[in-house]
């Protein structure tokens, strides 16, 4: 092959605008922090991440009402993308939880004022050591780290590239763009850095661990196929390949490969989702990770990753569903019954709400398993639903605080009901809807999920599923019960009154999470519409 | 026309809804206002009343459909009214008696701080009887029987600050509320059976139904009317009822709702009439329940308690007219109505005496009242005269007709009957005469009250004793004008139908004989009562009237039979819930709880466990996804 023969790749700017506009928006920012003088680096960096992300928002918009998500969907960028109704729709969903954790992330209400500057939930010097001279120096110069936007807009990026993807290599680069960002954001925390710090190591090791066997079994999928293609897989799994490479002929079409591969680079998927046993990141994770940045992970990842394993389980091998089915049940199973058992005893509120997000893990997975359109609708639902309900209870976190910081241990939220009866009843509202009570989001989600589930013959799972809610249930309601009918204690902490950034958050959450509660159905009816893969 | 039957309900229905949460802005005006819309829907009743007689015979049926309220498949509720002869004499005694009671009311209430409250709930009580009379279907008229429920719920509890009448109202309601299954039963039957609930689907269609359905449905009816009407069994909560201030004891509790029964029975003629079975056990629970009342009617010293067993026993006779069918039911209602008049004249004047004597009850502790109260004296004997079944005042006809109709069922039945409404009728007037004679005649017999005041008998104010005068009216008239021509029985046929038995007495025989036990019982009274002074303490007496005394003990029997066994199993359900349903419960909680503690340590804070869990879970993965194609 010679120079002359490498042609331009062809690339359908419409169709990757979404996602290019970040990009683009990203690097900006990169180039704000590099040169933009440190005074306008926050009002800058927080227009540029919010007009970008509603752009790339419009652009989903324009898109699907182009009809991109149904009849007119395409696999684009030279086969490396899909853009088609489960992509749009959950490009949509990962861009308005982005867009609105950027207020999350500008919030500079909660923390006192340092001298004079008004500072966020962010180190003030991230380089620094903590309790070093140079960090307190920091904080004295009111510093804050900016940094924080071009990152989150990365992360945006790598996420919506992840359900897109339509390519294993794609795949992998997705995920360690949406991957390293929120490394470095985890271990950002203003307070409690060490722990912040001991949480980003941790997420790092073991996400690197995990992208190791991801790659592994790309490896491996290659030495099946001869492609890294979705499509190309596909065709051999089906058994028509398109071309024999003759360097892998004593390895191709070998099953052993299919299995293990396959096996390997769901696992990289379900550790990003959290679902045991690749969990235990979960809760150290979001403890010791600024909150804000819990609040945009834990919504916007799962999307992301959900999305991704949706494409790989429904296009890629759904020709060995009956080898990799009853191994999901188990995770399932294993994840809702794991997450819901152990949040009981937690007495942290963001170490519960990781719990519970394990269990949701599994909930969500029953719809995943089911392999029909319902299935894929349900949990695109379900991910809309959970991403909302998962900001607005994180945000709500941020406000609960004392002399110390945020105030997560539950003790602490003894008798808030009597004190901040409003705050008190919309967290209540998340929590139902975690819970799955009736009215809310999370009711129409896990109705939607486990009645694909029953139609696809999983009663068992089904079963499972509901008796876990009923565990979760309990600890759900047993926040509640602390914050409105317990005594509130002398020293317990207050709720700080935040700028409309954040409280725009709760309400957009709060309203989100009734509205599908109580009139699902359109919102039913569109996540149906955008069931349909792209082959 | 028809669109005025609406606003029969309406009127009263806005002066409830007013006077409940108009406030204390209308305190001063509230009882008027009250007394006027209970007035206007009297009037709208006299105009269509009119009308009615203007029309022939057959056509004396209004309908007036209001608005469709549960359309649901074949599940089709109307609110729609129907207006007839059966229901048009309801409303008159409704509207009528129930005008004069809320004039009365202004008098007696005058006191009350919570009169406007009280007027409310009158006018209330106004709007869900016309429903429960004017209700084209079942379903409709079960609206209006709870309304009612609810209105003397709310009235007998009204001085709810004595915990006696609290209770009372919770006695009334529970009791009631076991009638009310046996009418929600019979509606679901009827629904299952006919498809609907409406007068012109169910009563049509009921001959040609099985008679065992017919039986069923029948005896629903009865155990719901049994409920209102205070029959035995469900007897036991009137007598308490007579808590609630006077005037609704005499409009609620005497003239109207608790005669809602017998307007049940009689509108479901056609069930009855193809169940002779059900119509054997209405006939029996009317015969026991005439003599369970007229027995406590003569033990009880309280004049108000010695007047609700009086009830009890009158409408005995009205559920045994209804019980027997054809032959009875049109004398069934005219009982009704007179006993409306003269029951109601008799509690007003109960009201009024006790009004003059700083609210005593005990009779004992009246006497020679005659002088001080000439006009209560005169309005009371007047309607003592007609209950008792003086010649030609109301009572005399009415009742003679049940009882000369109760003969004419024939054969031993007929005589059996016949026998014991003349009994009934002997104690009637020995348990009238007794309360006449220890109230206004005698010596005086009244002492002062616990702080000292010495009651000073006097007249009422002209708001009460006008009624009390228009009520003796009726009561002298009523019976006379109904039977003048049998105008009465030609006014109701075409609902209710009409039917002369054999008797094997004359009708003159029957009154001849009514009388003569009518003479016996008011000697009996004066041998014990006037002749010799009373004692104001009662003396022991015998094994029947120290039972009399205390109802005949219907509240033992129910206490011992009904209250005992389920407090039982209540206990043993709380057992069974605290130790087994809770401990079952419990453990799981203690379980989940202790499996929790145990799995949270594996997750103990170090990156190399998990990164060891993670190469384990992806051995497993793997390991499982091949052992899935192996099998």
């Amino acid at each position: 092959m010679n120079p002359g023969d490498l042609t331009a790749p062809d690339i359908e700017w419409i169709a990757l605008s979404p996602s290019l506009i970040v990009y683009g928006a990203a690097v900006v920012g990169i180039l704000i922090e590099a040169f933009a003088p440190r005074r306008v680096r926050y009002p800058a960096e927080v227009v540029l991440a919010t007009l970008a992300l509603a752009a790339s928002f419009a652009a989903v918009v324009g898109l699907a009402a182009g009809d991109r998500g149904t009849s007119k969907s395409q696999v684009a960028g030279m086969g490396s993308l899909a853009v088609d109704g489960p992509s749009l729709f959950l490009q949509g969903v990962i861009v308005l939880v982005g867009l609105v954790s950027v207020f999350l992330f500008a919030e500079r209400r909660l923390e006192p004022a340092a001298h004079g500057a008004r500072v966020d939930s962010f180190a003030a010097q991230p380089a620094a050591v903590p309790g070093g001279a140079a960090e307190q120096e920091a904080i004295r110069a009111g510093h804050t780290t900016t940094e924080i936007f071009p990152l989150l807009l990365f992360a945006v990026g790598g996420m919506l590239l992840f359900p897109a993807a339509n390519d294993l290599l794609v795949l992998f680069i997705a995920l360690e763009l949406l991957s390293l960002p929120l490394y470095l954001l985890c271990a950002l925390a203003r307070r409690r850095r060490l722990l912040s710090q001991e949480a980003a190591v941790k997420y790092f090791l073991l996400g690197a661990f995990a992208s190791a066997f991801l790659l592994f079994g790309i490896a491996l999928l290659y030495g099946y196929a001869g492609t890294v293609s979705y499509s190309g897989i596909r065709d051999v799994v089906a058994g028509n390949p398109a071309s024999l490479d003759a360097g892998l002929a004593s390895t191709m079409g070998n099953d052993a490969l299919l299995l293990i591969g396959g096996a390997m680079v769901l696992m990289g998927l379900l550790f990003k989702v959290g679902a045991v046993p690749f969990h235990m990141w979960t809760p150290d994770v979001y403890q010791g990770a600024p909150t804000p940045v819990t609040g945009f992970m834990a919504a916007a990842t799962k999307v992301a990753a959900f999305g991704a394993m949706l494409r790989l389980l429904y296009v890629v091998l759904p020709g060995t569903r009956w080898d990799w089915q009853p191994v999901l049940w188990g995770v399932a199973i294993a994840s809702m019954v794991a997450g819901a058992v152990i949040a009981i005893t937690q007495t942290d509120v963001k170490r519960l709400l990781a719990y519970s997000s394990i269990a949701h893990a599994g909930f969500i997975l029953a719809g995943v398993v089911a392999v029909s359109e319902d299935g894929v609708s349900s949990v695109l639902f379900y991910l809309a639903a959970y991403s909302f309900v998962t900001l607005g209870a994180f945000a709500v976190v941020t406000l609960v605080r004392d002399a110390g910081g945020e105030a997560t241990h539950l003790s602490q939220w003894a008798g808030l009901g009597r004190r901040s009866p409003l705050l008190a009843g919309v967290f209540a509202l998340f929590l139902l809807a975690f819970a799955g009570i009736p009215l809310t989001s999370g009711f129409a989600g896990k109705f939607a999920v486990f009645r694909a589930a029953a139609d696809s013959g999983a009663m068992g799972l089904v079963i499972v599923g509901v008796l876990a809610s009923a565990v979760a249930a309990f600890f759900y309601v047993r926040v509640i019960v602390l914050m409105f009918f317990s005594e509130p204690k002398a020293d317990g902490p207050s709720v700080v009154i935040p700028s409309p950034l954040t409280m725009s958050v709760v309400a957009l959450a709060a309203v989100v999470t009734l509205v599908l509660g109580i009139a699902p159905q359109y919102f039913l009816d569109l996540a149906g519409q955008a069931g349909t893969f792209v082959r | 026309m028809e669109s005025l039957i609406a606003l029969l309900i309406a009127a009263p229905l806005l002066g409830a809804a007013l006077l409940l949460v108009g406030g204390r802005r209308l305190d001063r005006v509230g009882h008027w206002l009250g007394t006027l819309l209970a007035a206007v829907s009297f009037v709208l009743a006299v105009v269509l009343f009119f009308d009615l007689l203007g029309r022939e015979a057959e056509d004396r049926t209004l309908s007036q459909h209001l608005f469709s309220w549960v359309p649901v498949a074949d599940f089709q509720a109307d609110v729609a009214f129907q207006l007839d002869q059966l229901s048009m004499t309801f409303v008159l005694l409704i509207t009528g008696v129930g005008t004069l009671i809320h004039l009365y009311s202004v008098g007696y209430m005058e006191h009350d701080e919570r009169r406007r409250r009280f007027f409310g709930y009158l006018n209330l009580f106004l709007a869900a009887m016309l429903l429960l009379v004017l209700a084209d279907n079942y379903l409709l008229l079960y609206v209006g029987w709870e309304g009612v429920g609810l209105a003397s719920y709310l009235l007998i509890g009204f001085w709810q600050h004595k915990p006696s009448a609290a209770t009372a109202a919770k006695k009334a309601f529970v009791v009631n509320r076991v009638g009310d299954v046996g009418l929600s039963i019979a509606i679901f039957l009827m629904f299952t059976t006919f498809g609907s609930f409406a007068f012109d689907t169910v009563l049509p269609n009921a001959t040609g139904t099985s008679e065992a359905t017919l039986t069923g449905i029948g005896l629903m009816l009865l155990l719901a009317a049994c409920g209102k009407s205070a029959q035995v069994p469900l007897q036991s909560w009137l007598g308490d009822a007579m808590e609630g201030p006077t005037s609704v004891s005499a409009l609620i509790h005497a003239a109207t709702m608790v005669t809602a029964g017998v307007y049940l029975v009689t509108r479901s003629a056609d069930v009855f009439n193809a169940a002779p079975n059900a119509q054997t056990v209405v006939i029996t629970v009317g015969a026991v329940t005439l003599l369970f009342g007229a027995i406590v009617g003569c033990a009880k010293d309280d004049i108000k308690k010695a007047l609700a067993g009086s009830t009890m026993s009158q409408i005995g006779y009205m559920m045994l007219a209804a019980g027997l069918g054809p032959l009875g039911y049109a004398f069934a209602i005219m009982h009704l109505v007179t006993h409306g008049f003269f029951k109601a004249g008799l509690f007003l004047g109960a009201g009024s005496v006790m009004h003059g004597m700083n609210d005593e009850v005990d009779m004992r502790r009246y006497g020679g009242l005659r002088k001080h109260m000439p006009i209560t004296f005169a309005t009371f004997g007047l309607a003592y005269l007609a209950i008792i079944g003086f010649p030609y005042l109301s009572g005399f006809f009415s009742k003679d007709e049940i009882i000369y109709a109760g003969f004419s069922k024939g054969g031993g039945q007929g005589w059996l009957l016949g026998g014991v409404m003349l009994l009934g009728a002997a104690l009637t007037a020995y348990y009238m005469t007794r309360i006449m004679l220890l109230t206004f005649f005698g010596e005086k017999r009244w002492q002062p009250d616990a702080n000292g005041h010495e009651p000073h008998p006097h007249e009422s104010p002209l708001s009460m004793t006008v009624p009390m005068m228009v009520l003796a009216v009726g009561s002298v008239a009523a019976g006379f004008l109904f039977n003048l021509g049998s105008s009465f029985e030609h006014w109701l046929e075409p609902v209710t139908g009409i039917a002369h038995g054999d008797s094997p007495v004359s009708h003159g025989m029957v009154s001849i004989a009514a009388t003569g036990v009518m003479v016996i019982g008011v000697a009996g009274a004066w041998f014990q009562y006037g002749r010799r002074p009373v004692p104001v303490v009662a003396p022991t007496g015998n094994l029947l009237t120290r039972a009399a005394r205390r109802d005949l003990l219907q509240d033992d029997f129910n206490h011992a039979v009904l209250v005992q066994p389920g407090n039982y199993l209540t206990r043993g359900l709380v057992y069974v819930d605290h130790k087994g349903v809770d401990g079952v419960v419990n453990g799981t909680a203690a379980a989940f709880g202790g499996l929790s503690g145990r799995l949270r340590r594996v997750q103990n804070g170090f990156a190399r466990s998990y990164a060891v869990s993670m190469f384990g879970g992806v051995v497993l993965l793997v390991a499982a996804t091949l052992l899935m194609r192996a099998v």
